[in-house]
């Protein structure tokens, strides 16, 4: 296979690449005037015949979502773009913000101009202070460019996009949460429907896209729908309800690998291809022994399972919740899943945002039966407890609100039926192997 | 004789023009008032609540959610270090870079120490997994953190 050349992160590397000056130089915002031309359903269609899936996590169609706006709304419709992008093992949004802020900047607008926004907020994680400082400027320069604000190229278009900091809470990222944050309240994230494109932030039509996916809209426009089919993989013609996992995608590979990277690439490489002939092979000469193949609350892939296509679908046929973000985190031979399961149950906990009985004390007593277990005070049934509690927490079982849930339960469920034999052998060994350093970090 | 500055308060009133309504404020106004001093009072609550034309419990309600603003009990230092404990930095050996801050200051996560210069905190993922361990000074992100590292990097603040 021809090597892949990246398109969104042709620029990364590039000097002065967050400039709106190189990033014109390099035909940026070369066809905005054109593009803002078109008509919204036409910019629409593009997108939707183009089968993009978003990116920050469930992978819903981009271009269907936008058409669930009701018609002919007369009141404000908003774009939120979220970049509270926090999923454990995930830096690929703020690799964009920080290299190439223009990009997504040119995305903001074809998307508000399909969905006839004029106020796009692009919610941003506080932890993100250099994507800040470089967003901040590049709207700046947009303005004084007339790119942003009142009848942007005299096209009569108008829009303006603010940037919002948030305070350090995971649970912004799930969208209402993301909404309700944005409105000045606890995050805490709504019964849909209504769903936001009905009834979204302020009680208007509302879009929430992630900024991966917005930055695939540019290249959308640009190089057209065929284009972009021509990369990832097409629809398996055995399921009906399957859309494919088109266009490239920037995968993270962290953990125990030589070389932790974000690399671009066309969906469905396999989380081996990545570790060996992107990320340096597994470090200290070691065997992985499991990979998180999308953001921790995707669940882990065991040993056999690495050549898993990480497209839309194939995390899901090894048991996994999804393709996540497509945060690769590879664990080395010499690591404990009981180590790593404690992390993601005392991360999850800690992110709960407290509002659905079973997630909030789920998460509280699956960390307590992992800090027992760390604790040489571990018993074999604890095992199933631990089974019990993910199973009935979540929207799979119906149990709460939003999805938070589910991502806390599955790396248990999954670690647990794959990697049972490492829980085992440490509760029967009865030893307690938590160190000063460890002892730290389970403060909550 | 209020507690927050008239130019922290025109810096707050030059948000409303870009939300709908005031209460979308809250934020950005917790974060200046945060900024500049160090925590979020009662008295300060209270001022925001009357700028934004909501009442005060409504602004704790949502500062209280968010874990990052202090209240004038537990003031921040001069700078705080954010020291990331998510899977990738864990893997990585982020523990061992905590241990080496909370040592270097006395100060157990949480706290300030005692000479005002630091408040440590944990993070959760930072998301600069490809640099981990790293840790956060302020808003600033430093990766590939170990304990000589994080040491000359914080002999330096």
């Amino acid at each position: 296979m021809a090597k892949f050349e990246p398109v969104l992160f042709a620029r990364i590397n590039k000097p002065d690449s967050t400039s709106l000056k190189t990033y014109m130089a390099d035909g940026g915002y070369a066809r905005i005037k054109e593009i803002l031309s078109m008509a919204p359903v036409d910019v629409i269609n593009v997108v939707k015949d183009a089968g993009l899936r978003g990116r920050g996590g469930a992978g819903f169609p981009c271009g269907l979502k936008w058409t669930f706006l009701p018609k002919d709304h007369p009141g404000p419709i908003y774009l939120c773009i979220n970049a509270d992008e926090s999923e454990p093992g995930t830096f690929n949004n703020r690799i964009l913000m920080e290299k190439d802020p223009h990009q997504l900047i040119e995305g903001i607008m074809i998307a508000c101009h399909a969905i006839k926004s004029n106020n796009a907020y692009l919610y941003l994680r506080y932890e993100y202070g250099r994507s800040y400082r470089t967003l901040d400027a590049a709207i700046k320069e947009c303005y004084a460019a007339g790119l942003l604000g009142k009848n942007i190229k005299g096209t009569g278009f108008n829009l303006d996009i603010v940037l919002h900091r948030g305070a350090g809470a995971y649970i912004c990222g799930e969208e209402t949460g993301l909404i309700e944050s944005l409105e000045g309240k606890r995050a805490w994230p709504r019964i849909k429907p209504p769903f936001p494109a009905i009834e979204g932030l302020f009680r208007k039509p509302t879009i929430v896209n992630n900024v991966e996916t917005l930055c695939c809209v540019t290249h959308i426009l640009y190089r057209g729908k065929e284009w972009f089919q021509s990369i990832g993989v097409p629809p398996d013609p055995n399921n009906p309800r399957d859309p494919g996992s088109y266009g490239p995608k920037l995968y993270c590979v962290s953990g125990h690998v030589n070389k932790p990277c974000c690399v671009e690439l066309p969906l469905g490489v396999t989380a081996r291809e990545l570790i060996e002939e992107h990320a340096g092979g597994v470090w200290k000469g070691r065997k992985a022994k499991a990979v998180v193949p999308g953001g921790i609350s995707m669940g882990f892939l065991s040993d056999k399972e690495f050549d898993t296509k990480l497209d839309f679908a194939g995390p899901g046929k090894v048991g996994c919740l999804g393709l996540g973000t497509a945060a690769v985190v590879v664990i080395d031979d010499q690591t404990s899943m009981v180590d790593v399961l404690f992390n993601c149950c005392r991360f999850m906990s800690h992110e709960s945002c407290g509002q659905c009985t079973p997630c909030r004390e789920g998460t509280a007593w699956m960390t307590k039966i992992l800090t027992r277990i760390r604790a040489g005070q571990g018993r074999l049934e604890d095992l199933d407890l631990l089974m019990e509690v993910a199973g009935s927490m979540g929207i799979i079982p119906g149990t709460t609100i939003c999805g938070l849930s589910d991502g806390a339960a599955w790396p248990v469920k999954n670690a647990i039926s794959k990697f049972r034999g490492d829980f085992e052998e440490y509760i029967n060994s009865k030893r307690a192997t938590v160190t000063s350093a460890q002892k730290l970090m389970e403060a909550h | 004789m209020s507690v927050l500055s008239e130019q922290l308060r025109e810096r707050i009133r030059q948000e409303f023009p870009k939300y709908p309504n005031k209460r979308a404020v809250v934020l950005p106004a917790l974060h200046m008032v945060h900024d500049a001093m160090r925590a979020v009072s009662t008295g300060a609550i209270e001022e925001i609540a009357e700028l934004l034309e909501l009442h005060p419990s409504e602004v704790h309600d949502t500062m209280s959610f968010y874990n990052f603003f202090k209240d004038e009990k537990h003031a921040l230092g001069k700078h705080r270090i954010w020291v990331c404990r998510s899977i990738s930095c864990m893997l990585r050996g982020g523990e061992e870079v905590l241990e080496k801050v909370c040592n270097k200051f006395h100060v157990h996560p949480g706290q300030t120490s005692a000479d005002g210069k630091v408040t440590l905190e944990f993070a959760e993922c930072l998301g600069a997994c490809e640099g981990a361990p790293c840790i956060l000074v302020d808003d600033e992100c430093h990766m590939d953190m170990n304990a000589e590292s994080v040491a000359a990097l914080i002999e330096k603040l």
